[in-house]
């Protein structure tokens, strides 16, 4: 369980994180969302006990990180932005000194060891300096430390950053198999990491939360969330068949592509309004190569809710 | 103790697994050597003591150890490990402890390797092995202060080279506290009590009284506490600027 209460930092006269107040608890992976510089790791660092808020308070499994650091950070696994470690050592050094720290026994370290080794498939360069690996192992190395005890509560700063197509899905996959039953927060600048592994989102922009849903429901928010793109033959139309979605009862609005041949419908109270649209096609024969139904974009969400609260901002 | 004792083994491996601790030895001893045979006289005196040993500690330590100590924290701070490090579960004072334990514990192989002086002056003569011994911890005692207030400049800031010159600098006005050099530069506006106060802080006068064999509690209590203080302040400095 994680609980942040009316957290705020200022540096200097800027203030960086503004009253941000959420809870977390077992089973949730809150993805925390923001453009650069929106304060997503500095909540973090104040959640981890690294800074000091200047105002509120951070709890980790009941413990004040505040006012009991050494039994919160017991509970917490913790990757740290850019995942520092000691580049001289060897991950197997790395780790075994970790463990130490934790207080794990020689028995209990063993098995830890062969466990995240496994997940993370860190076999090969066990024994390689530690500042010799691929920024890929590297990360993987600071992901081994955060979940070597097994912590009931994980904090990644960007866990999947500079990692290639496969290793993004296999550290999303060790997320998702580790969720159950744990406390588990990650920040990303990747929307799709979102939809992939979150149960719920947080969008936090100029230090404030903007936004606290699930990814399903902020998908609801896109004004393509239901929306029907047609694309269309070289040979069709466009302004006849945009002409005549625009005239159904259920579409608000059409946009029309011209260099991709595609008409967007978009439905009035985010209706679906599919069906309609294929009879209509059908009855008109329209030269249809796609139909497609949209979810919605996350990024036009993301876009939309982060502009419109820097543009409140400066206004 | 367990994780002060973690944090100080992960430290000094990394002395070793850098060239960082065999070039400190090989240079330690080579100055110590070279200080003791060609300016101390070793041999000419033709006493069986070893003063011209160390007599130069003090000013081996002014560059060496400043050297060991810039990268304590500094580059803690500029790889970004010690963010690592602070969200573990550990204190401040565990931390901070720890690195100096082992960085302490590194200058202390260092001078342990020049025992064959030792063995060489008790074959050339009878030394007063009492006295020898007092040097050995005064001269550790010292190093061990050197570097506390290296620590604490090394925590203030995370580029190593600002740090050295800093400590070594600081390291100098502790060092002369006694000496006109400094006090002249206080006598004019400091009044007397004040300026006893400032004197009496010279790690020469007190590392001198241990060296010839009086090894005074206060004199070990100065240093133990001026180890104490400057690792307080670390404690106090980190807590500030460990995130900046």
């Amino acid at each position: 369980m994680i609980a942040a209460e009316g957290l705020v930092k200022t540096f200097g006269g800027r203030t960086a994180v503004d009253n941000v107040t959420f809870r977390v608890g077992p089973g949730e992976v809150l993805g925390f969302l923001g453009p650069n510089g929106a304060g997503k790791t500095t909540t973090m660092r104040m959640l981890a006990g690294f800074v000091a808020p200047t105002a509120g308070r951070a709890e980790i499994c009941g413990y004040s990180i505040d006012a009991q650091p050494v039994a919160a950070k017991q509970k917490l696994g913790y990757l740290p932005e850019g995942a520092p470690t000691y580049g001289e050592m060897t991950p197997r050094d790395f780790l075994r000194f970790i463990g130490e720290v934790r207080g794990l026994t020689a028995a209990e370290f063993r098995q830890r060891l062969g466990d995240v080794v496994e997940r993370l498939q860190l076999e090969e360069v066990l024994d390689q300096p530690i500042e010799t690996l691929s920024k890929g192992f590297r990360r993987r190395v600071g992901l081994a430390q955060a979940i070597l005890h097994d912590p009931p509560v994980l904090i990644l700063d960007e866990p999947t950053d500079g990692l290639d197509p496969n290793q993004k899905h296999e550290v999303r996959e060790l997320i998702r198999t580790m969720a159950p039953g744990k406390v588990i927060v990650i920040s990303t600048h990747i929307l799709e990491e979102v939809d992939a592994v979150c149960t719920r989102a947080i969008i936090i922009t100029n230090g404030r939360i903007v936004a606290d849903e699930e990814p399903a429901a902020l998908i609801r928010r896109s004004r393509y969330h239901n929306a029907v793109s047609l694309r269309l033959q070289h040979s069709a139309d466009l302004a006849a068949v945009a002409h005549d979605l625009q005239n159904m009862d259920e579409v608000r609005e059409v946009e029309v592509d011209n260099p991709e041949f595609t008409v967007t419908a978009f439905p009035k109270d985010n209706a679906l309004i599919v069906s309609a649209i294929g009879a209509l096609a059908a009855e008109r024969r329209w030269p249809v190569e796609q139909l497609h139904l949209e979810a919605g974009r996350l990024d036009e969400v993301f876009r939309t809710i982060t502009a419109a609260t820097s543009a409140n901002r400066t206004t | 103790m367990g994780v002060i004792s973690s944090i100080g083994k992960r430290e000094l491996q990394s002395y070793f697994a850098t060239p960082l601790a065999y070039v400190f030895i090989v240079i330690f001893l080579a100055l110590a050597g070279l200080f003791t045979f060609y300016l101390g006289g070793f041999y000419e005196r033709g006493q069986a003591d070893l003063s011209p040993f160390f007599n130069f500690h003090p000013w081996l330590y002014l560059f060496l150890v400043p050297a060991i100590a810039m990268r304590l924290w500094a580059e803690e701070r500029k790889s970004g490990s010690v963010e690592l490090l602070m969200t573990l579960p550990v204190t401040l004072w565990q931390a901070v402890l720890g690195k100096f334990l082992a960085a302490w514990l590194c200058i202390a192989i260092a001078l342990g390797l020049t025992f064959p002086i030792w063995v060489t002056v008790n074959y050339l003569g009878e030394p007063d092995n009492g006295v020898i011994v007092a040097a050995y911890i005064g001269s550790l005692l010292m190093a061990g202060g050197f570097l506390a207030i290296g620590s604490c400049i090394s925590a203030a800031n995370r580029n190593q080279v600002v740090s050295f010159i800093l400590t070594v600098v600081i390291c100098f006005l502790f060092m002369l506290a006694g000496f006109s050099l400094v006090l002249d530069f206080f006598s004019g506006w400091l009044p007397g009590p004040l300026l006893d106060a400032v004197a009496s802080l010279s790690f020469l006068t007190h590392y001198a009284a241990i060296s010839k064999g009086v090894l005074d509690l206060r004199d070990v209590l100065y240093f133990l506490l001026v180890i104490g203080v400057w690792l307080y302040a670390t404690t106090i400095v980190l807590d500030l600027k460990k995130a900046d």
